[in-house]
């Protein structure tokens, strides 16, 4: 294992998708090569980041002309 | 062997849990005509829609639209969703559908999703300063919000897409593949580039010494 292929691997890695063999080869690399540590660490963060982000709100104007156009919709659903 | 200093990612919303435990019967009373019942899955997933269709189309009004017809058009066409995926999940690839129909309206030559990239090696990222212990730590929640999205804003669409299906709305490399037409190979290969890329532009924010 060297650090080119940690990163051809590397989204195999991170989705847990490798065998037992190349994934322990994988962790034996990243016990010694700093740099591979903190490319794997902070792509994960970078994952974390986005996965935990919150939506915003809707803007009100956006909302209001949403529900609006359903409810005509649904009304003539409805009748 | 000792296990290497890796983070794991930490625990988040899985798809099954977005999808509230009432979200069948939710979807059962609309399909039976119980109006409030769409009004209800409408209010819980309009937010993420429109996140969406915003990160897909990058622009306000045709986000707006594509929201609105993905919510009307899922109503009209709720008799055909038979229930073998989630709801949120069939909502997703018919917004996914409706923005996609836009950006390209609007860019009719700068966006190829299927477009061949290259798939060969991937090249060893430059620059791999550690972001330090809790980056989020030195700004405010809405300013990082910001800085998500405006570094997110910056990748093409064909990564910026498959990212967000992959990584926010948690659909499965499969998921992706089917809603964007691509093939499980070329999801897999613009997810890491998207991945590898974000980190680099986060990078400007995270370092350590940065902002502190």
């Amino acid at each position: 294992m060297n650090c080119k292929t940690l990163v051809i691997e590397l989204e195999h890695y991170l989705d847990k998708e490798l065998d037992a063999t190349l994934r322990l080869s994988i962790e034996e690399h990243l016990l010694k090569c700093k740099k591979c540590r903190v490319i794997v660490n902070t792509t994960k963060k970078t994952i974390e980041f986005y996965c935990n982000s919150e939506p915003a709100p809707l803007p009100a104007d956006t909302r209001t002309r949403l529900h609006e156009a359903l409810a005509k919709r649904l009304r003539r659903a409805h009748t | 062997m000792s296990s290497p200093k890796v983070d794991p990612i930490r625990q988040h919303t899985l798809p099954s849990q977005v999808a509230k435990e009432d979200e069948p019967a939710l979807v059962a009373a609309a399909k039976a005509g119980d109006i409030s019942a769409f009004e209800t899955l409408v209010g819980r997933y309009e937010r993420k829609i429109f996140r969406l269709t915003q990160n897909i189309t990058q622009n306000r009004e045709d986000a707006e639209d594509s929201m609105q017809e993905a919510f009307l058009k899922a109503f009209e066409h709720l008799g055909e969703f038979q229930g073998n995926s989630r709801f949120y999940t069939w909502l997703v690839r018919i917004a996914v559908n409706q923005a996609l129909m836009k950006l390209r309206k609007r860019r009719p030559n700068q966006v190829s999703l299927d477009e061949n990239i290259d798939t060969g090696e991937e090249s060893i990222p430059r620059d791999v300063e550690d972001w330090g212990p809790s980056p989020e730590d030195r700004y405010e929640q809405r300013e990082l919000g910001g800085i998500l999205e405006g570094v997110i804003s910056e990748l093409d669409p064909s990564f910026r897409i498959v990212f967000q299906l992959r990584d926010i709305e948690e659909l499965s490399t499969e998921e992706t593949a089917e809603a964007l037409g691509l093939s499980v190979p070329a999801v897999k290969s613009r997810l890491l580039r998207a991945r590898l890329k974000l980190r680099q532009k986060l990078n400007r924010y995270f370092r350590q010494g940065e902002n502190q």
